[in-house]
């Protein structure tokens, strides 16, 4: 029989005790187990589920780096040009690498080309991670829908560990947010934001109510906080 | 650091309490008493975690920055983070004017609290990246390596980086013959031994230990066993101070 040690959605700090016994299981990176007592190792919310007789654990971090994952979409900076590849800020320890064959569809000529004319410095870009090991640096592919370079629209950044709850469970936060200002929203997974709004008083609303997710990320009924934000702001400015 | 030529002071006074002789010490302690401890994280927006520590009058900030890309490049490891510790006196942190140069106790200090550090954080989760400490002691008043490394601890705590356990150290010293916890400045002056431990207290592990003077063996085994009791208290406070952060932004928002 499992022993919890720890009420959910309870705020945990390194080296808390968060359960014992066989019918535990660890769903997170962030639980390290010792013979069968699971500790935390990091700070960050609880979420405790019972399935069947197992008991399964979770951490949501509350602080940290973000850590690339295959599937991720991210929005990245261009940093750097080589000479068949763009060196890509991802807001994470590690930078993105985008070759030439992940960018265009056409056969690409060093010599007689020049990647500047594509992608410059400065430049986002709405990207997707294909591979990421830890060993080498996380390479990118903007080949698909909705990827490629950003033309319009403005970038938000916050924490990375905050972009769960940006998006909520199942979108719901970000689905509110579209609903209730009219904006297109995209959330990258590495923390930056792309948001285009239909002008700029809603575009402060937007980004003010994003602002107040990341500070208030680890507190409950928030989705329901933030609508009534936004109504009250939107009333407020008269837009 | 170091007596001076003035005459040495009474660090310990015999008292009857409740018809008990108690030693009572130059600043009004028992022997088994910590200084009051005040303990704040995030004090710094630039910094990826941060603390702020006090043990009485010392007082060490710390800041982590990362995992970020090593620089230079060569010294990553490919299997893990590095860390990089720098402990540092500021030159107003003492009496006399201290130099802003590293010296060779810095040196040391930076790197016995390294390698404390390296114990607990899964660096190997953050290859090729490093992740970089800085404490500055911003008033000294013994125990400042302690009081660093339990700053650094919290500051890394705070940037979110996994570790194993937290850290918390203390400072045990013998003075007069009277084994006492969290020795001070003027304590350790005319000390006959002190012996700054660290421990990662869930983990119930020494990650540093040094000893200056001599202890007998039973001593020595009393006076790790009363900075345990002294570190078990710290902890609490540290874990205290983590969640805080987060339950002020809660009463901040919902208030």
């Amino acid at each position: 029989m499992a022993k919890i040690h720890v009420s959910p959605r309870s705020i945990v700090v390194p080296g808390d005790l968060i359960a014992e016994g066989d019918d535990v299981e660890a769903e997170s990176l962030f639980i390290e187990r010792r013979g069968k007592k699971f500790y935390t190792t990091i700070t960050g919310l609880v979420s405790i589920e019972q399935v069947d007789d197992m008991y399964k654990i979770n951490i949501i971090p509350l602080e940290g780096a973000y850590i690339p994952r295959p599937g991720d979409i991210v929005i990245g900076l261009v940093e750097d040009i080589g000479l068949t590849h763009w060196e890509i800020d991802i807001s994470s320890p590690y930078k993105g690498i985008l070759t030439v064959q992940e960018a265009l569809d056409k056969p690409f000529n060093p010599v007689t080309d020049s990647l500047k004319r594509y992608l410059d410095v400065g430049d986002y870009v709405v990207a997707k991670v294909i591979a990421f090991d830890r060993a080498r640096d996380p390479l990118l592919t903007i080949k698909g829908k909705g990827l490629g370079r950003v033309t319009e629209g403005s970038i938000v950044e916050i924490k990375p560990s905050r972009v769960p709850r940006v998006i909520g469970k199942k979108g719901s936060m970000v689905n509110m947010l579209i609903k209730e200002t009219g904006c297109e929203i995209l959330v990258g997974q590495n923390g930056r934001i792309l948001i285009k709004c239909p002008n700029k008083d809603i575009e402060e609303v937007l980004i003010l109510s994003i602002k107040k997710i990341e500070a208030e990320a680890h507190t409950t009924g928030l989705t329901e906080r933030v609508r009534e934000f936004i109504r009250k702001e939107r009333e407020r400015r008269g837009v | 650091m170091g007596g001076t030529g003035a005459e040495k002071p009474t660090l310990i006074r015999w008292e009857e309490r409740n018809g008990e002789k108690v030693a009572v010490r130059i600043d009004g302690r028992l022997p088994e008493q910590l200084r009051p401890i005040r303990i704040e994280v995030g004090v710094l927006g630039n910094a990826d975690g941060s603390a702020l520590v006090e043990y009485g009058a010392t007082r060490v900030l710390a800041a982590v920055y990362g995992p970020r890309e090593a620089v230079p490049r060569h010294v990553a490891l490919p299997d893990r983070a590095i860390i990089r510790c720098r402990y540092h006196m500021a030159p107003f942190s003492t009496e006399e004017r201290k130099t802003p140069a590293p010296t060779r106790r810095e040196v040391e200090l930076s790197k016995v609290i390294r390698e404390a550090l390296e114990s607990v954080v899964l660096t190997e989760m953050y290859p090729r990246t490093s992740i970089d400490v800085y404490m500055e002691v911003l008033q000294s008043d013994g125990g400042t390596r302690t009081a660093a490394i339990t700053a650094a601890s919290l500051a890394l705590a705070d940037a979110g980086i996994a570790m194993r356990d937290l850290v918390a150290g203390v400072a045990v010293g013998k003075v007069d013959g009277v084994l006492v916890l969290d020795i001070n400045e003027v304590e350790d002056n005319y000390a006959e031994a002190d012996m700054p431990v660290a421990m990662a207290p869930s983990l119930d592990k020494v990650l540093l230990l040094q000893l200056n003077g001599v202890l007998t063996h039973d001593e020595f085994i009393n006076a790790l066993e009363l900075a345990r009791r002294g570190i078990l208290e710290i902890y609490k406070l540290q874990k205290e101070a983590l969640r805080k952060k987060y339950v002020e932004v809660e009463t901040s928002t919902t208030g």
